[in-house]
């Protein structure tokens, strides 16, 4: 963990209530896709924990969707402004665990976190089906990102607005994608149903309230089945069968 | 230079500043960020007989200037505490450690109690009767002038370290609680645990928190912690170790000009985890600007 001041470099609209900020500033600590960064926000209590989307040694990408007064306050920041951000958080997805090909379920803003592991993955060589699920055509995010990574891209909206109409799950069962491990990011009623319904070994990405997004108040425990696991420190990467839904 | 040592019942503190139990772990998960030793002293996570999980998230959440937890204990159990937490902190600090413990009952308090003094890694027994999110233990024996009298006198029959008493600000009258306390044996106070709070999902129509209610804390709460402070160091003699809301050197100074002579800082852990290190970084310089050649000095001159 590190904590670092970042100027805002960009700040941008990328699809409904979701938006993308680029932070200029030490990325040393991140080092793995899933990890998050913790954002100061003047006048709000508590941090905003953000998963970071991806990095270069000049800064790093953040995917986020406005869900409360805080990103609210964020969606209105403009480029140039500091930011005080703790970086290098949680342990983030294992891409060393998929031996050929992966597949990605990914729901809504949860395609985020997974564009890193994505980008991992074919650098190792492995085919990786990415299946991204939203409820309509206008929050469709980073379809063309992970396009341009080599994935195969798969959307599903429960509206039909745009690729298989349902849910991810609906959109497995048409595609049928080969893999030996699969990673979930997304609403936990997803990745639940993504973990009882496919085969093999995979990863999910928990996410819940946090306190201080560091291990140290215990404010985001998790059962688990090798018992309580705080998703900022232990997670919040975790693997299918050590989740207790 | 100026001195910031500070004196709790024996134990040296080379400064006051102190993380409050819960918004710390158990010290060793930070001691990757910084070098421990700056503190004066760390305040361990809670702990109770048995190993707990604690509430259901969510536990925590936001409010203007501060936040509210509903954790609920969570911890390993005394066993393990002693056995591997205490070592683990130990390795990486040396200043005074703080083995804070809670129970559902007198028996529990005195087991883990004479458990936790016979470690020879703790320095001060910090006892936890004000904890708001149990049910039936914690804040039962805080609320009860009768009951926290009963509770410290079992603990001092077991422990030959200095034993702390933690008070919860959700009485009508601390004082009364505290000169229980003092009373019955006391050797010191730690005060103010958190002050019991709620938020509402306005549009889920349901409490934020799993447990609906929980522990309010963060700056917000800092005037009222002040005044409670202040009114016990004028009932009480036994030394108190300030806590809520404190965020900065100066509320540290302020908190020793109410009474205290240790500070411990809470919350602000949460949102700036640098904090402890930061403000003992400050204090010698904060000291300088008001005159303070010694923190004993000021230590309850309001």
């Amino acid at each position: 963990m590190k904590q670092s001041l970042y100027t805002i470099g960009s700040n941008v609209c990328v699809a409904d209530k979701t938006w993308r900020m680029r932070l200029l500033g030490d990325t040393t600590e991140l080092c793995r896709g899933g990890q998050f960064v913790d954002v100061a926000i003047a006048g709000r209590f508590l941090r905003r924990p953000i998963a970071a989307t991806c990095w270069d040694e000049k800064g790093f990408d953040m995917i986020y969707k406005v869900v409360g007064a805080g990103t609210d306050e964020m969606s209105a920041m403009q480029p140039d402004t500091v930011l005080d951000v703790l970086t290098g958080l949680g342990n983030g997805f294992d891409s060393t665990l998929t031996r050929k090909a992966a597949l990605v379920v990914c729901g809504g803003v949860g395609a985020s976190p997974a564009f890193t592991l994505v980008k991992d993955l074919r650098a190792e060589g492995k085919e990786v089906t990415v299946v991204l699920g939203f409820n309509r055509e206008c929050e469709v995010v980073l379809e063309n990102e992970y396009r341009a990574l080599g994935a195969q891209v798969v959307i599903a909206t429960m509206d039909g607005s745009r690729g298989v109409k349902g849910l991810v799950t609906d959109a497995i069962s048409a595609v049928k994608p080969q893999y030996d491990h699969f990673y979930t990011c997304g609403p936990k009623v997803m990745m639940k149903s993504v973990c009882e319904t496919l085969e093999g070994q995979g990863e999910a990405s928990l996410e819940e309230r946090m306190g201080c997004g560091c291990g140290i108040c215990y404010g985001c425990t998790c059962h688990t089945t090798k018992g309580p696991k705080r998703i900022c420190t232990d997670g919040p990467v975790f693997s299918k069968e050590d989740i207790i839904w | 230079m100026v001195n910031t040592e500070v004196n709790l019942c024996g134990v040296r503190l080379k400064n006051p500043v102190v993380p409050a139990s819960g918004t710390f772990g158990f010290g060793v998960e930070m001691a990757g960020c910084y070098d421990l030793n700056v503190l004066g002293g760390i305040s361990l996570k809670g702990t109770t007989r048995d190993a707990r999980f604690g509430n259901e998230c969510p536990r925590i959440a936001e409010t203007p200037s501060g936040m509210i937890n509903s954790v609920g204990l969570q911890n390993p159990g005394i066993q393990a505490f002693v056995e591997q937490k205490l070592p683990m902190a130990r390795k990486c600090f040396s200043g005074a450690l703080i083995a804070n413990i809670s129970g559902f009952s007198v028996d529990e308090y005195v087991e883990c109690c004479a458990k936790a003094d016979a470690a020879p890694e703790t320095d001060i027994i910090e006892v936890n009767i004000s904890c708001p999110n149990v049910h039936g233990g914690g804040l039962a024996f805080g609320t009860s002038a009768k009951a926290a009298a009963e509770v410290t006198a079992a603990v001092k029959a077991v422990c030959r370290k200095p034993v702390f008493i933690k008070l919860s600000p959700n009485v009508t009258d601390i004082t009364e609680i505290a000169r229980a306390c003092q009373d019955a044996g006391a050797d010191g106070l730690t005060l103010i645990n958190t002050i019991l709070g709620m938020r509402i999902d306005i549009k889920r129509r349901k409490p934020v928190l799993a447990n609906k209610y929980g522990g309010f804390s963060g700056q917000a709460v800092f005037p009222v912690a002040l005044r409670m402070v202040n009114q016990v160091a004028h009932t009480c003699s036994i030394p108190i170790m300030g806590c809520g809301g404190v965020a900065s050197a100066e509320d540290v100074i302020e908190m020793m000009m109410a009474g205290a002579t240790a500070v411990q800082v809470g919350a602000e852990n949460l949102r700036n985890p640098f904090v402890c290190k930061e403000i003992t970084e400050k204090l010698p310089t904060v000291m300088e600007s008001l005159g303070i050649e010694s923190l004993t000095d000021i230590i309850g001159i309001v």
